[in-house]
């Protein structure tokens, strides 16, 4: 060979050498990325690998009443959970087979879990059956259906019968669109929350926080090992002011009615009884609600989700009087003596007014006029007060706003100025919307909770607590109006002869305790239109009221009670007469248990009455 | 030649470089394997060392110029045992590539068949008689490079294949190309490879399109990927320490003492570890460089580069997959991944640079 030397390949071989610097530095360059730079996006991915954990749930907390009765509580029960991470999708309509399941449904969710990291498993169905569970059993293996999971949850037990329903509310996972809300930032998809009443406003306390299991798998999902576990803490239970005895008698008294009960303590605002009818049941939303329920309950032209107690705004009717009475006398526009003649109808502003009666009360004074709830008397009382000295007093009394209650979405009611009427309606105060509202009409509305407030507070002298269904001295609030006691006093007086004097409400008379008491028939629409005696629909028929507290002096319980198209006032008065009985049937009763306590005295009369 | 070429005069750093890597993968390959079904992989890789040990030395002690006059005949039976395969060859995992000996014992007969690539491809360079080659030239080159590519392409193994390009390409590169030629085959390359795609095979397809994005399909050939990144990602500066690579030991990493033999490796070891591998390699490509550089012939220098080109494809191919730069190919690694073929072959070519080492002070 004449020309084999290597030397004409000298530079070829050198090039070919920065080659494979080239070629390692590239090589090199991958794992300085991925070792060095993205180490700790890599171990933690690696973490993901082999730690799988199982969240433990935590049970509620326990709701309880004044007693310390158990109102709501927790059952044991199996739940699915299935794994993203293992899931395959040919296992799916085994899975929703054996679970009984809609596959349209399984894949919706799961297209919900989307966002959520795919180490979190997700429950897909609660409450197995025997069957279901022995389903699950035989198919969580890591070697057949690696992504099932059985977990061992505490579910929510509500009372029978839809007992206490809108004062407790209910519990459901959290929505797509709760989860957006500021106030659910501190929930995960998944969580378990109050979505309404007391478990949605107390919601932190009842919750518990989930433990977790946390173990070591390989890439088949044997567990390897155990590398952390930690407990669940069961929510707090939580003690309600709500007296079962009481609760009871409401909810039977409301049997197969519309409206609504409250009973306060009159001395610390304590709710003592809240029904709203008709209801619905919680525990159809313990767990997941079914379409067909849920249609049931929201399609429901009486609205059993609206808790009427204190959510509904009507007019208060009659039942306003007393409030129109204290004003006029403390305004000094009227005193005890004052009469008006009443002949069944009278003339303001052009326009006729009618009583209740057609034939006329006759000469009737305040405490007449009370106990008869004549139109005429609180026609000219109101007149000659004014709206604005009427609003002064009942939005003192609580009137217009919220109570402050400790329950979400309560209702405002309407108590009405001239200046509210300029601002809301553009248009001047007219006199006989004065006229209009003194017998508790017209623009005017309260919710049942503020009737038994503004009452409980005219019978307290002017004194009067934030309701409450949690003793919380945090919330505790006292609102003082000073009144004139023998001005409270008359009114009280004509209060107390509405039952015990031949008034309106006798059917709320109780053997033994002094109760007063006032009724209402709240029209749905007006006089003018209303054909009277003639069949009318169920639902423009009148709203019947009654509010009654007890004793007369030194007053404990106010109860309102709202009988919706109850056509009459005296009607809803025996509801509260129930509840008034239990109250101090209990009361006696415990009395005797403990002898310490001094019996007070019943039946003496407090005020002299001129 | 005389019998002055003993063991003394073999090249002890391209040696005790080769060992050193056979020795990091013995125990990678033990601590991988651990528990599991392979815990036997690591001495039978010390037996296919030693043996390969031996087939060097043989191979060395064969002046190469003999071996290059045995071309036309090695080049012929190389072609008949590919084409044996066919027909008597086992099936595993869907591809005919082994010739079964007795004992139990699988022949991979393309791992072989590089050996005698580098050698065709270095008398063929050597016989030229040009400055540069002639495009006739480089015509018969290709044919008789591409094939055994065919063959082995068809069993089917597309990595293996590949593996022969590096050598044509080093060989043709050294020789001196016109520079038209260069442009015309860079022009025709451009044409043919997206035209080539129509003649993949589903599955390698679908490899090409898993390592352009892996996420598309994490539980099937992505998720060798994606666990392998992992694994690489988890070793962080230091390593997870020998034994203690999660990725590894909890059977996240498939085959993590074969093909995945590198990310178990940069697991246990860490970044500092993979710096020092692969500048263990680094040294040892060098060596084959120098002996290329130091041949006292062409022929010499053609198969010292071969071997070095087709080390160095392995290299980046199988540690550029691991770390995700490259797409899956099951070509393993040399000196480190389980194996007996790629072994052996690994160190006959190791065989063919000693040899030629022997050999430098003779004319």
């Amino acid at each position: 060979m004449l020309r084999d030397d290597t030397t004409f390949a000298i530079w070829r071989i050198a090039f070919f050498q920065y080659a494979v610097v080239a070629v390692f530095l590239f090589i090199l360059s991958g794992f300085w990325t991925l070792q060095v730079q993205d180490n700790l996006i890599y171990s933690e991915a690696a973490d993901r690998n082999r730690i799988k954990s199982t969240p433990m749930l935590a049970a509620r907390g326990k709701i309880l009443d004044r007693d310390g009765r158990v109102i709501v509580d927790n059952h044991s029960s199996f739940s699915a959970i299935l794994s993203r991470e293992n899931l395959k999708d040919e296992h799916l309509p085994t899975i929703t087979a054996g679970l009984n399941l809609d596959q349209e449904d399984l894949l919706a969710r799961l297209g919900r879990w989307k966002s959520v990291p795919k180490y979190r498993a997700i429950v897909i169905k609660e409450e197995l059956t025997p069957a279901e569970i022995a389903f699950v059993e035989s198919h969580k293996d890591p070697d057949t259906f690696p992504e099932l999971e059985l977990v061992r949850v505490q579910h929510r037990l509500y009372p029978k019968d839809n007992l206490l329903a809108h004062v407790i509310g209910y519990v459901g996972e959290v929505t797509e669109a709760e989860l957006d809300l500021p106030d659910f930032a501190k929930y995960n998809q998944g969580d378990v929350i109050g979505k309404a009443g007391i478990e949605r406003q107390y919601n932190e306390v009842l919750m518990g926080t989930d433990g977790e299991r946390q173990v070591v798998v390989d890439s088949k999902g044997n567990e390897r090992e155990v590398i952390g576990y930690k407990d669940a803490i069961p929510g707090r239970s939580l003690q309600l002011t709500v007296d079962l005895d009481l609760q009871i008698v409401a909810e039977f008294a409301m049997e197969g009615r519309r409206g609504a009960v409250v009973a306060l303590d009159v001395r610390s605002g304590e709710v003592l009884a809240m029904v709203s009818r008709p209801a619905y049941d919680p525990n159809k939303f313990a767990g997941r609600i079914r379409r067909k329920d849920w249609d049931d309950i929201i399609l429901n032209p009486d609205k059993p989700m609206f808790n009427r107690a204190i959510q509904s705004n009507f007019a208060p009717g009659s039942t306003f009087k007393p409030l129109v009475a204290l004003a006029a006398l403390e305004a000094g526009v009227i005193d005890d003596k004052t009469t008006f003649n009443c002949t069944g109808g009278m003339s303001f502003y052009g326009r006729h007014w009618g009583c209740h009666l057609r034939k006329g009360h006759g000469r009737v004074n305040l405490q007449r006029a009370l106990e008869q709830s004549c139109d005429i008397f609180f026609y000219s009382t109101a007149n000659l007060l004014g709206i604005d000295k009427l609003f002064e007093y009942g939005d003192q009394l609580g009137l217009g706003k919220e109570t402050g209650i400790d329950l979400p979405f309560e209702g405002k009611g309407l108590m009405p100025s001239s200046k509210w009427k300029a601002r809301t309606l553009q248009q001047k105060w007219m006199g006989g919307d004065t006229v209009n509202v003194g017998i508790g009409q017209g623009y005017v509305n309260v919710t049942p909770i503020q009737l038994a407030l503004m009452i409980g507070g005219i019978a307290n002298g002017g004194i009067w607590s934030r309701p409450h269904l949690v003793n919380d001295p945090n919330r505790r609030e006292t609102h003082k109006l000073a009144i004139n006691p023998v001005n409270a006093g008359s009114v009280i007086y004509g209060m107390y002869g509405v039952v015990n004097l031949g008034g309106t409400g006798g059917s709320a008379r109780l053997p033994g305790v002094e109760v007063c008491g006032k009724t209402g028939t709240a029209q749905l629409y007006g006089f003018d239109t209303k054909a009277r005696g003639s069949a009318i629909a169920k639902d423009l028929r009148d709203n019947a009221w009654f509010v009654g507290f007890a004793p007369r002096t030194n007053p404990e319980i106010v109860v309102a009670a709202l009988f919706e198209n109850g056509e009459h006032g005296p009607l809803a008065a025996p509801i509260v007469r129930d509840v008034l009985k239990v109250y101090f049937d209990k009361k006696s009763r415990q009395v005797t248990r403990t002898p310490t306590l001094a019996m007070a005295p019943l039946g003496q009369k407090g005020f002299a009455v001129n | 030649m005389g019998s002055y070429r003993t063991l003394r005069d073999l090249d002890w750093g391209l040696l005790i470089l080769s060992l050193l890597i056979c020795g990091l993968g013995v125990l990678q390959i033990f601590s991988a394997t651990q528990g599991t079904k392979w815990q036997n992989a690591w001495w039978k890789q010390v037996v296919w060392v030693l043996l390969g040990l031996l087939l060097m030395w043989l191979i060395s002690s064969i002046d190469y110029h003999t071996l290059l006059g045995q071309v036309p005949m090695l080049y012929a039976s190389m072609v008949v045992l590919l084409l044996l395969t066919f027909v008597v060859g086992s099936k595993i995992f869907g591809a005919r590539r082994w010739i079964a000996l007795p004992g139990g014992v699988l022949l991979q007969v393309s791992e072989f068949a590089k050996i005698v690539v580098v050698l065709m491809v270095a008398r063929f360079l050597t016989e030229l008689k040009t400055e540069a080659i002639h495009w006739r030239d480089l015509l018969k080159l290709v044919g008789l490079v591409g094939l055994p590519m065919l063959l082995v392409m068809k069993q089917p193994d597309l990595g293996t294949s590949l593996t022969y390009i590096p050598i044509l390409a080093t060989g043709i590169f050294l020789a001196g190309l016109r520079w038209q030629y260069a442009l015309s085959i860079g022009v025709l390359a451009a044409l043919l490879i997206p035209s080539s795609w129509f003649l993949l095979k589903d599955y390698q397809k679908s490899r090409i399109e898993t390592f352009l994005d892996p996420s598309r399909d994490p539980k099937g050939e992505g998720y060798q990927i994606i666990q392998s990144k992992i694994a690489i990602g988890n070793g962080g500066m230091w390593g997870r320490g020998v034994t203690k690579g999660t990725q590894t030991k909890l059977q996240f990493l498939p085959v993590p003492h074969t093909d995945f033999i590198f990310s178990a490796f940069a697991e246990e070891h860490g970044f500092v570890g993979v710096v020092v591998v692969l500048g263990l390699y680094f040294l040892l490509l060098m060596q084959i460089v120098q002996n290329a550089q130091t041949s006292p012939d062409r022929a010499g220098m053609y198969i010292c580069m071969g071997v070095c080109s087709l080390l160095l494809f392995h290299l980046l191919v199988n540690v550029g997959m691991v770390v995700g730069k490259m797409p899956v190919t099951g070509i393993p690694l040399p000196f480190m991944s389980s194996g007996g073929s790629g072994m052996l072959s690994v160190f006959m070519m190791l065989g063919l640079v000693h040899n030629v080492r022997l050999r430098r002070f003779v004319n």
